[in-house]
């Protein structure tokens, strides 16, 4: 074999390696440049009850996860029995924020799938979405004691996740 | 005839609108170029009609209107999104391969191309292959 099919095979196989690379990498899994920063203020009127205010504040003091969610959300049902699963096993309360959904097409979701929360945000114009830098539902955030940002979660939860990276977090959160 | 009376009302009150502020939707609309569409990734915000495209390029409109300068807006972007929801990256530690990248490979591209040239000169370099 002369020496330019080498360097020829070598390029062709440097490149498919890195191509390769290419494919196993999800390109929604962005960065976010909210980790380590103070969780959005917010107030907003409660799913179940609308004329009830829940304020960021209240969490104060708590490490909390938040998952954002939607009824016309196609991905939150295939996690919806992992997410509840986390939510039964009472390591940490999860709030919800439903996204840019209408109210009553929310509570027949929960109806229908079981209501994992301990209580849903109605985040109707998708303002507070967009101040947690939401961009594909859904997603979930874990925000320790002092309100800052420490996990984001772009896409389904899965048992794994929930098992190596959410739990864990949460707990040595909870110790600090 | 009533009808067709209220329709070309009801698309004129559409046009006013849109019109309202022409300066105003070309700022919308420059900066919109700048920015990434983060459903449809290789789009611009100005060319998508996402539904959180449509509500970004309302919150851009809504920031101007709050007199928020375009540098303002794109730190609002970027604060919620990160670097990667503009389109023209700034240069970074992460982002320097990014830069740098071109003109890496177009360096190689020509000392190879040269290499080959001078080689293909050297008549005792010919082979049949």
């Amino acid at each position: 074999m002369n020496r330019r099919a080498v360097l020829a095979f070598g390029l062709f196989g440097a490149t498919a390696a890195l191509l390769g690379v290419g494919l196993t990498l999800d390109p929604r899994e962005l960065p976010s440049p909210l980790i380590g920063r103070s969780a959005p203020a917010f107030a907003l009127p409660l799913l179940q009850q609308p004329d009830k205010i829940s304020s960021h504040r209240e969490m104060l003091g708590t490490v909390w996860i938040l998952n954002v969610w939607a009824s016309w959300c196609i991905s939150c049902r295939e996690e919806h029995a992992a997410l509840s699963a986390l939510a039964r096993s009472g390591a940490a309360p999860v709030i919800g924020l439903n996204y840019k959904d209408e109210r009553d097409q929310a509570l027949a979701w929960l109806e229908r799938f079981g209501d994992p929360y301990a209580l849903s945000l109605h985040d109707r114009d998708g303002r507070l979405g967009m101040d947690y830098g939401v961009h594909g539902v859904p997603e979930t955030f874990i925000i320790d004691r002092k309100g800052v940002i420490r996990y984001k979660r772009v896409g389904i939860l899965t048992q794994d996740i929930v098992r190596d990276r959410i739990l864990p977090l949460v707990r040595e959160l909870q110790r600090a | 005839m009533r009808r067709l009376f209220s329709f070309v009302l009801a698309f004129a009150a559409t046009l006013a609108f849109s019109q309202e502020d022409p300066i105003l939707e070309k700022r919308v609309m420059a900066l919109a170029e700048e920015l990434r569409c983060l459903v449809c990734q290789n789009q611009t915000l100005a060319d998508s009609h996402a539904a959180l495209a449509v509500d970004l390029k309302n919150r851009i409109r809504e920031l101007l209107r709050e007199g928020k300068t375009e540098r303002e807006v794109l730190d609002f972007m970027v604060q919620r999104y990160g670097d990667f929801v503009l389109y023209r990256p700034p240069l970074r530690t992460a982002t320097a391969l990014l830069w740098a990248g071109p003109f890496i490979l177009l360096a190689l591209g020509v000392s190879g191309w040269i290499a080959w040239l001078r080689k293909r000169n050297t008549p005792e370099a010919e082979e049949i292959s």
